[in-house]
């Protein structure tokens, strides 16, 4: 048998998975369809830390938001990721909402949801005056956070990878087969034996669920839409603003992230087809209108892109983890919100019935902390200098918008699970991200990704193969 | 370091006023360039075009810039090449980064921004569809194919008809490309109309006026771009769908001022323009800071640019000399937009800093047939002139007298307006 654990899927929570895997005497591959980890819905997403006041109590949704949600800080400072507790409002805009909004400060406070409240509409927005005048209360709870997904998924990954957790990318999944003392997983790159296997496939995770058991599940690709604002507006609001909740979610939020943008999203979708992230005209209208209901002016003119990201939605509505009806065979399926929240506490979760399973024990050698990609743009001038003397490259700048220099880039190729497409270099050192959207950085970071993967300029993506960007000339 | 005049860009706008600030008898010059050579976006411009007003021959950008560049030498003007500016305080200390040296810091007595502009990008025309590869501005479609050597696409759709996008037209056809349309979302182009002739029409290239992409397919690459036929608001009309198959798309939908290190430091910015509101001397609303070129508003011609930028070198060398601003001065009179005009470049005018001629530039807002120019000084028009055309493509400029000028008395303004339209 090559491995104990194949993880199918390297989201946030397949990272997570196999992060916390990796503290146990076990040898773990993790098989990802697209060409680097955080490809699929942890890419697209809010970017939310949630309290865990939304989630109805007794649910799995609820214990693992609020588990993630208090791991969240102590991790952001092992692994080195951007996390912000910027706290979190829920606004009601008529007295008929309060059933709804002490409904839900009741599930928090049930939930454990520390120091949550409500406040009036005036306080409210003397706490923040961009909000719409017609806010007639809002629930606050101080512990919601905003996190950077990639930071957050990268870091994982990264982490787990040092610790010897093997990744494979471009390998889809075609089937999974049962054997008498594991699995044989066959993907369009090769056979992967193992004792075990951990579903945490997305979107797809109904399809691999449903290749291995009989009890069958589904998952529905539920769109969300958004638009990201330049980091002029970035401040804005400074907590996180959501509206009171309807049947497809959480609806419309406008919050800061935790680089300083201002983000509002997402529309709710359903769609039939699980590679569908375009965005469209109506998404991006009603993000907008969205955006209007909560804030006295949506800073129209400020956008700098807008995007989709698909949520994994359970027809059981709660999220799916755990052992299934077939032993060495576990899910973490149906991981819509708050799943990026409770992503550490499902790791965390998973490795441990695994490793009971398997009867593993800890590692001796385990690496609890990872130091991520030096960053010039927010480092005081000594520690520029600093990075300068070390390596020149930190003085050469090549996006503008975010000031990511060559030293950066060359850090996020040359890593663990280093970067080897411009969306790689983007998600680790946001070259690209600003608010020129990489149209001054994109040649000079595909030259550098040529130069350090000893590649043809042709031969660099976007994403993966198909993606690439220029041919010789004919 | 200390420096009587930094400039912020060695692109045609910093050359020119750091040429015209040394032949006004400053010394202390040093120039802040990010790239590995000075001239700026001109060097991959490798089209003609350029310099028919200034050295009244057709030169290529790169010979434009050498121009510059050799005049700039010539007066053994300094040049920090592969030097970012990071930040400028409001009492103009410039923070800069390069590989030779690090972190450092220069204070200036003047500082003159020349950042130029960059390209609005596809996210703020929050155009719908994928995100595959694919997608370029003009601009860094131009830097491939000119600069790296490389060819972006086969088969090309261009989503705005601003010049860029009108070069890039010609230049991929020449290189083999096949650009099936180039679509416009106004009435009219946004570029000059040489370039719609000699881009478009003499390669047969269909524009397609008041039409606007409005999806985008292909998950990796761009596979096919759907347009569409927009209203009067310029909402597109459903049924008029039309899906080209194409491999690229490139954007030409406006450039926007740079001010990024403007905005760090304080100066006051046009919501308009997007650039500096600066008065007859080009100088911004903190003193002894000047600006000229695409970081002020966007040119549609070079010679402008320097034109401009050797008035903002000079005004800043009488500035260092003590000859105007520090002894402090009036408010000014307003420069203020009627009729058909959106903005001008200044906006304030000190009667007793003006030169013997001032030149007034602008935009107007739409296409105007047959109208005519006018400047009033309080209620007296001392500027009317036809013209057969105006667009919003095509910059215009008037030049006031500063014996007219010095007739504004308390409580009037200069207007520039368009009249018979």
């Amino acid at each position: 048998m090559d491995n104990d654990c194949i993880v199918i899927g390297a989201g946030v929570v397949g990272a997570a998975i196999a992060r916390e895997l990796s503290r146990y005497d076990l040898k773990v591959a993790v098989l990802e369809k697209a060409s680097d980890v955080c490809e699929g819905t942890s890419k697209a997403n809010s970017g939310i830390v949630h309290a865990g006041f939304d989630a109805k109590p007794g649910t799995l949704k609820a214990l693992y938001n609020v588990k993630g949600s208090l791991m969240m800080e102590q991790l952001s400072r092992e692994l080195d990721f951007d996390y912000k507790r910027n706290g979190s409002l829920v606004l009601a805009f008529a007295p008929e909402d309060m059933d709804k909004l002490n409904e839900l400060k009741d599930r928090g406070i049930k939930n454990g949801v520390k120091d949550i409240k409500i406040l009036t509409g005036d306080e409210v927005k003397t706490m923040e005056p961009a909000l719409s005048d017609d806010v007639y209360a809002a629930l606050y709870a101080p512990t919601g956070g905003i996190v950077c997904p990639f930071g957050l998924t990268l870091a994982l990954a990264e982490n787990a990878c040092v610790n010897g957790v093997s990744f494979v990318f471009s390998s889809e999944v075609e089937n999974i087969e049962k054997t008498e003392d594991g699995f044989v997983v066959k993907t369009g790159t090769g056979e992967y034996h193992a004792r075990t296997v951990i579903n945490a496939a997305g979107v797809y995770a109904d399809a691999i669920h449903n290749m291995v058991c009989e009890d069958k599940i589904n998952i529905t690709a539920r769109k969300g839409e958004y638009c990201l604002y330049d980091k002029k507006v970035g401040n804005l609001v400074s907590s996180t603003i959501f509206r009171v909740p309807g049947a497809m979610g959480k609806g419309i939020l406008v919050t800061p992230t935790v680089h300083g943008n201002l983000l509002i999203g997402p529309t709710a979708e359903d769609t039939d087809d699980k590679e569908n992230v375009a965005t469209t005209a109506e998404g991006i209208a009603s993000v907008i209108k969205g955006g209007a209901v909560s804030l006295k002016s949506v800073p129209g003119k400020s956008v700098i892109t807008s995007f989709a990201g698909l949520r994994a939605h359970s027809d059981k509505g709660d999220f799916i983890i755990g052992r299934t009806s077939v032993k060495g065979f576990y899910d973490a399926a149906g991981i819509e919100s708050p799943g990026l929240s409770a992503a550490p506490a499902i790791g965390e979760a998973i490795a441990g019935m695994v490793s009971e399973d398997l009867g593993a024990g800890l590692k001796e050698n385990f690496i609890a902390t990872r130091k991520g990609i030096p960053n010039m743009a927010h480092a005081d001038d000594e520690t520029r200098k600093e990075l300068i003397k070390q390596d020149e490259r930190f003085a050469t700048v090549v996006c503008r918008c975010e000031l990511v220099t060559e030293g950066e880039i060359v850090n996020a190729i040359t890593r663990p699970l280093g970067a080897t497409t411009l969306d790689g270099v983007k998600r680790r050192t946001r070259a690209g991200m600003g608010r020129c959207q990489s149209g001054f950085c994109s040649p000079t970071v595909m030259g550098i990704l040529a130069r350090e993967l000893d590649k043809p300029v042709t031969e660099i993506t976007k994403h993966g193969k198909g993606s690439e960007f220029v041919t010789d000339h004919k | 370091m200390h420096k009587q005049i930094v400039i912020i860009g060695g692109g045609p706008a910093g050359l020119a006023a750091a040429v015209a600030a040394k032949d006004s008898g400053i010394d202390d010059i040093v120039v802040i360039e990010r790239a590995s050579s000075p001239g700026g976006i001109l060097m991959q411009c490798i089209h003609n075009g350029f310099g028919l007003h200034t050295f009244k021959e057709e030169l290529t950008g790169p010979e434009y810039a050498e121009r510059f560049i050799r005049k700039a030498e010539e007066r053994n003007i300094e040049i920090l090449l592969s030097t970012f500016a990071i930040d400028i305080t409001a009492d103009k200390t410039v923070t800069c980064m390069s590989r030779d040296k690090g972190i450092f810091t220069i204070e200036a007595d003047a500082i003159i921004l020349a950042m130029g502009c960059r390209e609005r990008p596809r996210g703020a025309l929050n155009t719908p569809g994928y995100r595959p590869a694919g997608i370029y501005s003009a601009g860094t479609a131009q830097k491939l194919v000119n600069l790296e050597g490389k060819m972006p696409g086969s088969e090309v759709v261009i989503l705005g008809s601003g010049d860029i996008g009108l070069i890039m037209a010609r230049r991929m056809t020449l290189e083999g490309a096949k650009v099936k349309a180039v679509a416009e979302i106004m009435p009219y182009s946004g570029g000059l109309k040489r370039n719609i002739v000699q881009c478009l029409d003499d390669f047969s290239i269909p524009l397609l006026l008041s039409t606007t992409v409005v999806d985008i397919a292909g998950k990796d690459r761009v596979e096919s771009v759907t347009l569409a036929k927009v209203d009067e608001k310029l909402n597109p009309i459903p049924g008029t769908e039309e899906v080209v198959k194409c491999d690229t798309l490139l954007l030409s939908c406006g450039l926007l001022p740079e001010n990024e290190l403007s905005q760090q430091m304080g100066v006051t910015l046009s919501p308009v323009t997007g650039g500096p509101v600066v008065d007859e001397s080009l100088e911004t609303s903190i003193e002894g800071v000047f600006a000229a070129g695409n970081v002020l508003h966007v040119h549609d011609l070079v010679d402008y640019v320097s034109e401009e930028a050797s008035n903002a070198g000079a005004k800043a060398a009488e500035y260092v000399k003590g000859l105007s601003g520090k002894a402090g001065k009036g408010t000014g009179y307003k420069v203020e937009t009627g009729n058909g005009v959106r903005y001008t470049v200044p906006t304030i005018i000190h009667p007793e800093k003006v030169s013997d001629l001032t030149t007034i530039r602008f935009r107007v807002g739409n296409v105007y047939k047959n109208p005519e120019i006018c400047v009033y000084i309080g209620d007296r028009c001392v500027i009317r002139r036809k013209k057969m055309i105006c667009a919003p493509g095509e910059m215009e400029q008037v030049v006031l007298k500063k014996d007219d000028i010095a007739t504004l008395k308390d409580g009037e303004t200069v207007k520039v307006l368009l009249e018979n339209i």
